[in-house]
């Protein structure tokens, strides 16, 4: 079960041109600056651009290949248009009865009450989409997709045309789809936080190309990539929340190789959660730190280094216990602490922060 | 029936037949015209648009020519057994349908222009077919615009003057419509009778046009 995808497609100025698998669960971001070709390999994985090469192979199926090109209509996909794209004429409850009549019943996977529940929206089935706010337009618009039963959800920065607001609003509705469904993800993002909150995969895109491909924490800890994250680079931990100190709103997380101390978001205890830190956020001691404000401080060892784009700095991954660390250096750090391949050292972690 | 009864009767016939072909034709026209990418494009919105600046009387006498038993057309009608169509209510209305088609052809083409491509992409990824999503998104996102290319047909084809004198002739009951039986009266000096036509036309033609103001107001921009 996964998807193979390998597009070719020459348009003025700009081709498109990958060769990518991507697992048949959890939610694969297209990361990349605008205009590196995110939605339009996301159209082609549609087939609403037909790349002029191109091989798609969905769960085994064939949806395009050299002689064959299986129509949008056919595919048993699901699409996030970035700007919801909602029939103006038909009410939410016709909209959403639009895809799912569509499908065979025998063929219905997605229940009609759950799916309203999951995104919020039993309310709005009377209202027309004029009358819906830009974050109830999209929820709706995911409802739609989601009861054509589809066997790939395609979503095209199904948050970029809203603001910080209505963000905060729909995300922990696309955390729970990635919880609570079965169906794999494909989301298009710019958005560095989207991506480390959402994705379990990630391809790197640039210029109409894959540039890099892979699980989330450990692509992230890659050394050549992250320059091209610039300020957002860093790393995604997997972790578990083992202490709640209601005193001081503190939550203890652990990892593989070790716990970290980070504000409490209201997570229960046991409940498995992701916690982001930039390389920014983290510096390195070659002996434990003792009174400091800084409450992290891991043991690790020295790994890897690589240049930054400016002159005066270094990305430096640590392994703590198996788990990798981005830590932003000054060149100058790195060579009056003589940090070099497998030397014990201290990181501080300065802040993390605690996703869904 | 009075000649004016006769002439009422007959153009009301012949705008809603006009109209309800020109609906035919012009809709996969307007929709090929609206959203293909063929060099043959500006060709064919060329010659839809013709009549829009052509003399009437030009395009009824080329008709005329084309469908007498000489033209080619003429030609095959008369081999499909349908006989020769100048002088019957049968060109009247081949004539009027071209006169009109830029008419109906527009609007149509302006709406479905509008429609952009995200209500059809959006319908091809819920498993609409094309023509699926043609009746189930376009038509009734392009409502408006079907319903001004509707009156504007029916309207053009009531006021039509040179194409029906050329190839319908002036006979009554047959070929003589509204703006004929006009010209008639002011020919023979009837002016009262003539007002009387000329009015209700006038009415008419104001009735419909405020109808489509309405319609564009409660559409909004």
């Amino acid at each position: 079960m996964s998807i193979q995808a390998r597009f070719f497609l020459q348009r003025p100025g700009f081709a498109l041109d990958v060769d990518l698998v991507l697992p048949g669960t959890g939610v694969s971001a297209l990361f990349g600056p605008s205009g590196c070709g995110k939605t339009t390999l996301l159209r082609c994985l549609a087939g609403l651009t037909r790349a002029t090469q191109g091989d798609l192979l969905v769960h085994d199926q064939v949806w395009q290949n050299a002689t064959q090109f299986l129509p949008v209509h056919q595919r048993p996909l699901g699409y996030v248009f970035q700007d919801a794209n909602l029939f103006p004429h038909l009410s939410v409850r016709a909209n959403l009865l639009y895809g799912q009549q569509r499908v065979a019943p025998g063929l219905r996977r997605v229940p009609w009450d759950k799916t309203l529940a999951l995104l919020g929206i039993a309310p709005l089935l009377e209202r027309m989409p004029q009358s819906l706010s830009g974050g109830e337009r999209q929820r709706v618009a995911i409802a739609r997709a989601l009861l054509s039963s589809p066997r790939l959800l395609l979503m095209d920065e199904p948050l970029a045309a809203l603001d910080q607001a209505r963000k905060a609003e729909l995300l922990p509705f696309l955390e729970r789809l990635r919880e609570d469904l079965e169906i794999p993800v494909v989301y298009v993002s710019h958005a560095p936080d989207e991506v480390a909150r959402l994705a379990d995969h990630i391809v790197f895109m640039e210029a109409g190309h894959s540039v890099a491909a892979g699980p989330l924490a450990q692509t992230l800890a890659r050394l050549d990539l992250p320059i091209a994250l610039g300020e957002d680079a860093g790393v995604v931990l997997h972790a578990v929340v083992a202490q709640r100190d209601t005193a001081w709103h503190l939550a203890r997380v652990d990892f593989q190789g070790g716990s970290l101390w980070v504000r409490d978001a209201g997570h229960a205890v046991g409940e498995r959660v992701r916690v982001r830190i930039l390389a920014r956020d983290v510096s390195i001691a070659t002996q434990e730190v003792r009174g400091s404000s800084v409450q992290n401080c891991l043991p690790a060892h020295v790994e890897e280094f690589a240049p930054e784009s400016h002159p005066a700095l270094s990305l430096v991954r640590l392994n703590l216990g198996g788990t990798p660390l981005l830590a932003r250096l000054t060149r100058r750090s790195v060579a009056t602490l003589e940090l070099s391949h497998g030397k014990p050292v201290w990181a501080l972690v300065k802040a993390a922060a605690l996703l869904g | 029936m009075s000649a004016d009864l006769l002439a009422i009767v007959l153009t009301a016939k012949l705008a809603a037949a006009s109209t309800l072909i020109l609906l035919l034709i012009g809709t996969p026209l307007a929709w090929w015209l609206a959203r293909a990418r063929s060099p043959l494009r500006p060709i064919v919105a060329a010659v839809v648009a013709l009549p829009l600046v052509l003399p009437p009387a030009v395009l009824g006498f080329y008709l005329l020519v084309m469908l007498g038993p000489r033209g080619p057309l003429g030609q095959l009608t008369q081999a499909l057994g349908l006989g020769l169509l100048p002088f019957t209510f049968g060109g009247v209305l081949v004539g009027s349908v071209i006169y009109s088609l830029p008419f109906v052809v527009q609007p149509l083409q302006q709406a479905f222009r509008a429609l952009g491509d995200g209500p059809l992409e959006a319908a091809a990824t819920l498993r609409a077919s094309p023509w699926d999503a043609f009746f189930s998104v376009a038509l009734p996102l392009a409502r408006p615009g079907f319903i001004s290319a509707a009156v504007l047909g029916f309207a053009h084809t009531v006021g039509e003057f040179g194409v029906v004198l050329m190839i319908g002739g002036n006979i009554p009951g047959r070929t003589q419509v509204l703006s004929m039986a006009i010209y008639n009266h002011v020919e023979a000096l009837e002016y009262a009778n003539a007002h009387a036509l000329a009015a209700g036309l006038l009415v008419f033609s104001f009735l419909i046009l405020l109808l489509l103001q309405r319609q564009g107001w409660k559409d909004g921009p």
